[in-house]
C-alpha cells in the first residue's frame, strides 16, 4: 500500500477511536441520567420519593383554621390476593399547620410470615414539599405474622405555606411484599 | 486525499465474487446497501401484515379476529419493527449506496465493521420475531417498553432488550461509518459546503446516532438489570422511579424520530432542484436548518410525557423548545417551495412523492405544533391524534422520502428505466390511500378514542371503518413497489448516464448502472464544480 494509503488508514482509525469514544461517553451518560434525576427531584422538592419516605422534622406552626384543605387516601397493591391493605378513611378535611392522624388497616393473606414495605406518592408532584409526615409506617418495612392484621398509623401536618390555589391533595401508598421486592 | 492510491489495490474494474460469498463476505458500499435495502423492504412488509391485522381487528367494534393480548402485541411489534427494521435500515442503505458515489470516494471507509453492521441485523430480528412464539407471546407493552408494564412480560422480555441491543450496535456502526467516510474519504476539492444535502443530512444523523442509541442501550440495560438481576432503577418498591425510565427513553426517543427524518430532507432536497431544473434556494440555510433541528432534539423529549407530571417551568420550557423547532423546518419548506417557483417543473414518480411528502409532512408538522401545546397535550395525549399525528411524519413523511429516492435513484443502480406508468399508479394509490388511513385518525383521536385498545365504544365505529378500508388499500398497493423493482433489474429501457436532465450530483457522472467500483480515481475539480452546482 502506498504512502498515503497508509496515511488514509491511520486517520481512518483515528476518528473511528474518537466515535468509539463518544458512543462509550454516551452510554455512560445515560446511566449519568440517574443521579441526575435524583438531584433535579432534590432541587425542585417536585414528587420528592425521598423527602416522602422520611420522617420530617417541622417546626411547631400556629394552625390555620380559616383554610381547609382536603387529603384523599388511597391503598394499592401491585398484584391481587396476597394482601388486605386500605385506609380508614378515604378523606379527611384539615386545617393546615396542625398536626393529625390518620390510619390504614393492612393483613398478611400471603399464608406465611413476611415482610412488606409500602412506598408512599403524593399527587398533584409539587405539593411534596408541603406535606411533612412526622410519623409514619412508610419509614421503615413492616414484619407480619402470617395472617396478621394490624392498624398502621400515619401522623402529618399540611404546611401553611402550601399555595393558596391548592385544596386537594392525594396521599397514595403501595404496598409490596418482600417477594416481589426487588432492591433496597 | 489518497482515494486514487488505495482504489489502485482493488481487484480490476467489476469484477466481483459470484454466489451467496458475494453477499456474505461483501465489503463492497453497493452490494451492502442493497442488502440493506432488500432487507428494509421485507421488514416493511412484515410490519405492514402486522399493521393490517391492527385494522382488520378494528375494521368493526367489538372483538373479531384476535385476542387483547395478541392486538397489544402486533401494536408493539408492528412500530419496533418499522422504525428499527424497516426505516433505520432503509437509510442505511441508500447512505451505502449514495454517500461514496456522491462524495467521490471509492468506498465506505470501513468496509468490514460495514459488513459487520449489516449482517447483525438480521439476527436482532430473528430474536425479535422470535418472541411471536415464545410463551405469553411477543412484547404487548408498546414499542416505548415503558415499566412496569414492560417487566411484566414473558420470555420475549430478554429476547426484546437482546434484539434492541444488537439493532442498537447496527445502527452506531453504520453510523461511525458515515462520519469517518464523509469526514475523511471526500475527493480532493469536495469541501464540506459542496456535499449534497443528502450527505449533510446524514452526517447530522449519524452524529445523533452516536449520541442516542448508547441512550436506548443504557435504558434497555437498566430494564434488564431491573427484571433479573435485583437493581431497581424502575422499580418503586425498590425505591426506584418509573417516571425516570420515560425521561431516559425520550431523551433517545425525540432525537431517534429526527434520524427517521433528517435523511428524508436531504432526499428531497435532491428530488425537487432536479425536477424544477434549479439550483435548490438557499443551500446553505439548509445546511445550518438541519443542524438547528439536530440540537433542538436534544432539549424537548419531555413533551412527550407531559401528563406523567412536572413543574410548570418544565412544561413551559419544552413547550416553547418544541414550538421553536418549528422554525428551522420551516425555513426549510420555504426553500422547497423557494426552489420550484418559477421552475420548470415536471411529475416524474421521484417528484411526485417528494411534492407529496411537502404537502403531508407538513401537514404533521401542524399536528405536532398542536400537541406541543401543554394544554391542548393533556386532551390528545395517548389518543389516536397522536397516533395520526406520527404516521403522518413517518409514513408520507420517512417513508415516501424513501420510496421517492429509490424511484430517483433506481436507474443509476441498475442501469435501467422502470416502468413510469406503473409507479405513477403506485403513487396515486399510495397518496390517496395514506390520507383515507390517517386523517381520519384525527378526527377518532379528538373526539377521544385511545390508541392501544383492541375495542372502542360504537361512535367511533364509522372513522375507524374508513381508516381500515384506507390501510388494506395502501398495504396491497405497496406491493407494486417490489414489482416494479423486480421488473426493472430485470429488464427495462436503457437508462442513460443522467437519466433525469435536471439532475447534478457526482452520482450522475457515473455511468449507468454504476459500476462495481466507483471513482477508483477521484473526479476531477472540473467534474466535481459540475456536480456541486446547488
Amino acid at each position: 500500500m502506498t504512502e498515503a494509503g497508509e496515511k488514509l488508514k491511520r486517520e481512518n482509525a483515528r476518528l473511528t477511536a474518537k466515535l468509539a469514544l463518544m458512543t462509550l461517553g454516551s452510554f455512560a451518560f445515560g446511566f449519568a441520567l440517574v443521579p441526575l434525576y435524583g438531584v433535579f427531584c432534590d432541587i425542585t422538592g417536585f414528587g420528592n420519593q425521598k423527602a416522602l419516605a422520611q420522617a420530617a422534622t417541622v417546626a411547631p406552626q400556629a394552625p390555620d383554621d380559616s383554610r381547609t384543605v382536603t387529603i384523599e387516601f388511597v391503598a394499592e397493591l401491585p398484584n391481587v390476593g396476597s394482601w388486605e391493605f386500605r385506609p380508614v378513611l378515604a378523606s379527611m378535611r384539615v386545617h393546615p399547620g396542625r398536626l393529625y392522624r390518620t390510619d390504614f388497616i393492612a393483613k398478611n393473606l400471603t399464608g406465611h410470615d413476611t415482610v412488606a414495605q409500602a412506598v408512599p406518592s403524593i399527587a398533584p408532584g409539587s405539593v411534596a414539599g408541603y406535606f411533612h409526615k412526622t410519623e409514619c409506617f412508610c419509614f421503615t418495612p413492616q414484619k407480619f405474622a402470617k395472617d396478621e392484621q394490624r392498624v398502621l398509623p400515619v401522623r402529618f401536618i399540611v404546611d401553611r405555606a402550601l399555595p393558596r390555589h391548592l385544596d386537594r391533595i392525594t396521599l397514595a401508598y403501595t404496598f409490596y411484599d418482600q417477594s416481589i421486592r426487588t432492591g433496597s | 486525499m489518497a482515494t486514487h492510491a488505495q482504489a489502485a489495490s482493488h481487484d480490476a474494474h467489476d469484477h466481483k465474487p459470484h454466489g451467496w460469498r458475494r453477499w456474505v463476505f461483501s465489503t463492497n458500499h453497493k452490494d451492502i446497501g442493497t442488502m440493506y435495502l432488500v432487507f428494509s423492504c421485507v421488514m416493511f412488509f412484515v410490519g405492514g401484515t402486522m399493521a393490517l391485522i391492527i385494522r382488520a381487528e378494528l375494521f368493526q367494534p367489538g372483538l373479531q379476529f384476535v385476542d387483547p393480548q395478541f392486538f397489544n402485541s402486533m401494536t408493539a411489534m408492528h412500530a419496533l419493527v418499522m422504525i428499527f427494521g424497516a426505516i433505520m435500515p432503509g437509510w442505511v442503505g441508500l447512505a451505502n449506496w449514495l454517500i461514496p458515489m456522491q462524495i467521490g470516494a471509492p468506498d465506505m471507509a470501513l468496509p468490514r465493521l460495514n459488513n459487520l453492521s449489516f449482517w447483525i441485523l438480521p439476527f436482532a430480528f430473528v430474536l425479535l420475531l422470535g418472541t411471536l412464539f415464545v410463551p405469553g407471546g411477543a412484547p404487548a407493552g408498546g414499542w416505548t417498553m415503558y415499566p412496569p408494564l414492560a417487566l411484566q412480560a414473558g420470555d420475549s422480555f430478554p429476547m426484546m432488550i437482546f434484539a434492541i441491543h444488537l439493532m442498537g450496535i447496527s445502527s452506531i456502526l453504520g453510523a461511525i461509518n458515515v462520519v469517518v467516510t464523509v469526514m475523511n474519504m471526500r475527493a480532493p476539492g469536495m469541501n464540506l459546503l459542496k456535499m449534497p444535502l443528502f450527505v449533510w443530512t446524514w452526517l447530522i444523523t449519524a452524529y445523533l446516532l452516536v449520541a442516542v442509541m448508547p441512550v436506548l442501550a443504557g435504558a434497555v440495560t437498566m430494564l434488564l438489570t431491573d427484571h433479573f438481576f435485583g437493581t431497581s432503577f424502575f422499580t418503586a418498591s425498590g425505591g426506584g422511579d418509573p417516571v425516570m425510565y420515560q425521561h431516559i427513553f425520550w431523551f433517545f426517543g425525540h432525537p431517534e424520530v429526527y434520524i427517521m427524518i433528517l435523511p428524508a430532507f436531504g432526499v428531497v432536497s435532491e428530488i425537487i432542484p432536479t425536477f424544477s431544473r434549479k439550483p435548490l434556494f438557499g443551500y446553505e440555510s439548509m445546511v445550518y436548518a438541519t443542524a438547528a433541528i439536530g440540537f433542538l432534539s436534544f432539549i424537548v423529549w419531555a413533551h412527550h410525557m407531559f401528563t406523567v407530571g412536572m413543574p410548570l417551568a418544565g412544561q413551559l420550557f419544552f413547550m416553547l423548545a418544541t414550538m421553536l423547532i418549528s422554525v428551522p423546518t420551516g425555513v426549510k419548506i420555504f426553500n422547497w417551495c423557494a426552489t420550484m417557483t418559477r421552475g420548470s417543473l415536471s411529475f416524474e414518480p421521484p417528484m411526485l412523492f417528494a411534492l407529496a411528502f411537502l404537502f403531508l409532512f407538513t401537514i404533521g408538522g401542524f399536528s405536532g405544533l398542536m400537541l406541543a401545546i401543554v394544554p391542548a397535550d393533556f386532551q390528545y395525549q395517548d389518543s389516536y391524534f397522536v397516533v395520526a399525528h406520527f404516521h403522518y411524519v413517518l409514513v408520507p413523511g420517512s417513508l415516501f422520502a424513501i420510496m421517492g429516492a429509490v424511484y430517483y435513484w433506481l436507474p443509476k443502480w441498475v442501469g435501467h428505466m422502470y416502468d413510469m406508468k406503473l409507479a405513477k399508479l403506485h403513487f396515486w394509490l399510495s397518496a390517496i390511500f395514506v390520507n383515507v388511513l390517517f386523517f381520519p385518525q384525527h378526527f377518532l383521536g379528538l373526539a377521544g378514542m385511545p390508541r392501544r385498545i383492541p375495542d372502542y365504544a360504537t361512535q367511533f365505529a364509522d372513522w375507524n371503518m374508513v381508516s381500515s378500508i384506507g390501510a388494506f388499500g395502501f398495504g396491497f398497493s405497496q406491493l407494486l413497489l417490489p414489482y416494479i423493482i423486480i421488473k426493472c433489474v430485470k429488464a427495462g429501457a436503457k437508462a442513460a448516464d443522467r437519466p433525469w436532465d435536471g439532475a447534478h450530483g457526482l452520482e450522475w457522472e457515473l455511468p449507468s448502472p454504476a459500476p462495481f467500483h466507483s471513482w477508483e480515481v477521484p473526479p476531477s475539480a472540473a467534474v466535481i464544480a459540475r456536480g456541486a452546482e446547488h
